[in-house]
């Protein structure tokens, strides 16, 4: 007896630390974890992650624009993944998502982001600078060109990126140091296999020779864009500028032409600027100047899902739904104290010990919160209330059969056991399956709604049994309960 | 004392109409798909105040960029749902200039575009999910009742009742989609899949009380056992079904408006898992025991080649017992047969 009290104690040790560790975890001004004892350095913030429905935001399904029946090397895919990432952390968003979902698909997640058109531009599309020989004839910006690069890179390229730059035609001048005579010499190369419309233009260099991008001012104010080639495309670069002063070389980033311009003098020293009549705009500058940085992305890639929800919806419904959750809690609290009683009491205390586990976790794991995320988890208190109303019920019948009331409690828990762990692990399987189908096409909303389910569902079965049982077992070792009454016999 | 399972019939009679609206309207309209499952664009814009847009003028100008099967709702607050096929960014960039310079400054709240190929593919995945929570399901009750005689058959009824919870939804999901217009997307799914958790959820409630009176009670009739079970955990049905019909009438009530079919779709399907698992799976135990041609028969009603297929069998067999089943099944894969038909042929005639 003495044994089984100290257990019952040392129990309720445990619940009490647990629900204030998981107390301060929850506090709003929570300053996260950071320890530094020599040299562990362990630094985690902790807050809850808002989902895109809550506090607005873009939610992008980009897949491998290659033909269906054509593999995608996982690397590769990898690689564009990584690619992606260093190019939406130049946008500086908080609390990005990039994964990769399925074997050819990419899901990129920017919650609050102000112009996710341009912002789609900038991680999505392929970034494949390359410099043609357009011989003497202009080609205006926009165009679309096919190039002896884009032929080469194996892999059969489809059609024209669906995303591409708005680049209005305005005339712009590639200018060096130096100067010197070359003979203009003018190479076009012959129709390669896969059959191609028009002409192909000799690719000079790609960004593959670039060592870095930036965004400055020049001599009037206005922006232009600087690179640096690294030595093997200064050389390339010098030699052809060399030999081709006075016709035309393009600049063309993802199969569009951004700009033309006369070589007037060879390049030898491997810094170029591009400048453009009338500058660049700020974030056209900066956007290109990411793609440049970061390289090419392996694998050409296409727009297929996209979402982007205003900051004001979100936050209009993440007010209403918190609203709606205290609510319906509090009307399943106040019908468990009345129809329970003193269980029910206790049922609602181990239920905001619940409340208090599950939103630690949430924070922990951490959980993105979405509208129906908060949806599973005022649904998985229903269930967390089940359980409950299973064990109370069974001792009402042990006791009505006039049981003693310690026995009663007893046999009240273990009869009930089976069918809660049945019915939850029923559960439990649905919530398996829902998030399987929500990582699959990239549905947060899906996949939330699982998790959070699902984590409650499990939570629930831990406050349901063991934090009612040891509260009730205290209650009757200290023989205050005296009447059945106070159990609603 | 209650006499539930003597009533049976009459339990299912209320389940039959309740369902079958549903199902003719399934037949008739089918479901109405949102971008999720078929592809297309959704675009919610708001104007500023004093904007005198219309919706057909919107539609109109959707049509000049070869985006004719447009649909535009307006709202309060001068807000605009456009519903179109699949938009690029450059198409979306163009026609939205083009918004602005004819009808003034807005603001876009949400853009949502779904592939067209995505859209399929989730669409496949989507029947996929529901058979396999279904099987998973069957499984899971099979092994957890592994000790009782005929487990299958536990598993079976719950899934019976599970498939009568899905068609509840799926039957109101499409007359909604008719009156209301309401769409079927990741969420519904999210619903549907819900729904049979907890279906199930109850279901195994109740199998539990059977399991473990047939082990005390062994050798009295199994009306008598199941009705008494029923009984026996009735409290906690409805205690539990009150809990959550508190939260999410509260949902319902306050919370916003993007989750409130998603809401209302969860708490019919959670009240017919409940009716079902009390007035359906478990009276069905007792049916299996006693006149299971009655299954074999309303399987037949609902799919006819399968009771064209029972018929033949039972035909075959040729014994006493099996001549008026095999007649029964003909019959009722007929009346199946006639009513869907008629169903299909009236749809067919119906102006899409």
């Amino acid at each position: 007896m003495l044994t089984d009290r100290r257990r019952t104690l040392a129990l309720l040790g445990c619940i009490i630390v647990l629900a204030l560790a998981a107390a301060w975890v929850d506090l709003p001004s929570n300053p996260g974890i950071h320890i530094h004892l020599g040299p562990i350095d362990f630094d985690r913030e902790i807050e809850l992650r808002r989902g895109l429905d809550l506090q607005g935001g873009l939610q992008v399904l980009l897949e491998a624009d290659v033909p269906p029946e054509e593999l995608v090397d996982p690397g590769a895919m990898d690689a564009t993944r990584a690619i992606i990432e260093q190019r939406v952390n130049g946008l500086g968003v908080s609390e990005p998502l990039i994964q990769l979902s399925g074997g050819r698909r990419i899901i990129v997640e920017l919650p609050g982001i102000e112009d996710p058109e341009r912002a789609i531009e900038t991680f999505g599309e392929t970034g494949l600078l390359e410099f043609i020989d357009a011989g003497r004839s202009f080609l205006p910006a926009g165009t679309v060109v096919t190039t002896t690069e884009q032929l080469a890179a194996a892999t059969p390229v489809a059609a024209a990126a669906t995303i591409s730059p708005e680049t209005p035609a305005r005339q712009l001048t590639i200018t060096a140091t130096e100067s010197a005579t070359a003979t203009p010499t003018v190479v076009l190369t012959p129709t390669l296999p896969s059959k191609p419309e028009g002409p192909v233009y000799q690719t000079i260099l790609t960004g593959r020779h670039l060592t870095g991008a930036a965004v400055e001012f020049g001599d009037l104010g206005l922006m232009e864009i600087r690179f640096q080639l690294d030595d093997e495309g200064t050389a390339l670069f010098a030699e052809y500028t060399r030999n081709s002063v006075g016709q035309l070389m393009c600049i063309v980033l993802d199969k569009q032409v951004v700009s033309c311009a006369t070589i007037n003098e060879p390049i030898p020293s491997g810094g170029v600027r591009i400048t453009r009549e009338g500058g660049f705009s700020p974030e056209e500058a900066e956007s290109i100047v990411i793609r440049l940085r970061y390289g090419a992305l392996p694998i050409p890639l296409r727009v297929e899902t996209n979402r982007t929800v205003g900051p004001t919806l979100g936050e209009d419904s993440l007010q209403k739904s918190i609203l709606a959750g205290a609510i319906g809690l509090t009307t399943v609290a106040l019908f468990m104290l009345l129809y329970y009683r003193f269980p029910g009491f206790l049922a609602d205390a181990a239920l905001l010990i619940y409340a208090i586990l599950v939103l630690a976790l949430f924070k922990l794991i951490p959980v993105v919160l979405t509208l129906p995320g908060i949806a599973g988890f005022i649904l998985s208190v229903g269930m967390a209330v089940d359980a409950n109303v299973l064990i109370f019920e069974r001792m009402k019948e042990e006791l009505r059969a006039g049981k003693q009331l310690r026995l009663a409690v007893e046999q009240g828990f273990s009869r009930a056991w089976p069918s809660i762990r049945d019915s939850n692990f029923a559960t439990l399987i649905t919530c398996a399956i829902l998030f399987w189908f929500g990582s699959y096409f990239g549905a947060s909303i899906v996949k939330g709604f699982a998790l959070t389910l699902g984590v409650g569902v499990i939570v629930s079965m831990f406050t349901a049994i063991t934090v009612t049982r040891t509260f009730l077992r205290l209650i009757i070792d200290l023989d205050v309960v005296k009447h059945h009454r106070w159990f609603g016999v | 004392m209650f006499d539930i399972v003597g009533k049976r019939y009459w339990y299912y009679l209320v389940s039959a109409i309740v369902v079958v609206p549903g199902l003719i309207s399934l037949i008739l309209f089918g479901l109405n798909f949102s971008i999720d499952f078929t592809g297309g664009s959704i675009m919610e814009v708001q104007f500023e105040e004093g904007s005198a847009v219309q919706p057909a003028e919107l539609k109109e100008l959707f049509g000049e960029y070869g985006f004719g099967d447009t649909l535009v709702q307006s709202s309060q607050g001068n807000v605009f749902l456009i519903r179109s096929k699949t938009l690029d960014q450059e198409t979306k960039r163009a026609i939205q200039g083009e918004i602005e310079e004819r009808y003034g400054e807005f603001t876009e709240l949400r853009f949502e575009s779904v592939g067209p190929s995505v859209g399929g593919e989730v669409q496949r995945r989507a029947y996929l999910v529901v058979a396999m929570a279904a099987v998973a399901i069957l499984l899971y009750i099979s092994f957890a009742f592994r000790h009782v005689t005929n487990p299958v058959r536990y598993g079976a009824c719950a899934i019976i009742a599970m498939v009568h919870d899905i068609f509840v939804v799926v039957g109101l999901a499409s007359i909604f989609g008719v009156l209301y217009g309401w769409e079927v997307d990741a969420l519904f799914l999210t619903a549907l899949l819900t729904v049979i958790g907890f279906s199930v959820h109850d279901s195994i409630v109740v199998f539990d009380r059977i399991r473990e009176n047939s082990r005390r009670y062994a050798g009295l009739p199994i009306e008598g056992i199941v009705n008494h079970s029923i009984i026996q955990t009735l409290d906690r049905s409805i205690n539990t079904q009150l809990t959550v019909v508190f939260t999410l009438t509260a949902l319902l009530l306050f919370g916003g408006i993007t989750i409130r079919s998603f809401v209302l779709t969860l708490m019919i399907g959670i009240i017919s898992g409940t009716y079902s698992s009390i007035f359906n799976a478990s009276p069905l135990l007792v049916e299996w025991e006693r006149r299971p041609e009655l299954l074999i028969y309303a399987l037949s009603l609902l799919v006819p080649p399968v009771g064209l297929a029972a018929g033949l069998f039972f035909g075959l067999r040729g014994d006493e017992r099996s001549r008026p089943w095999a007649r029964g099944c003909l019959v009722a894969a007929v009346i199946g047969a006639l009513c869907i038909g008629g169903l299909l042929l009236l749809r067919g005639m119906l102006p899409v």
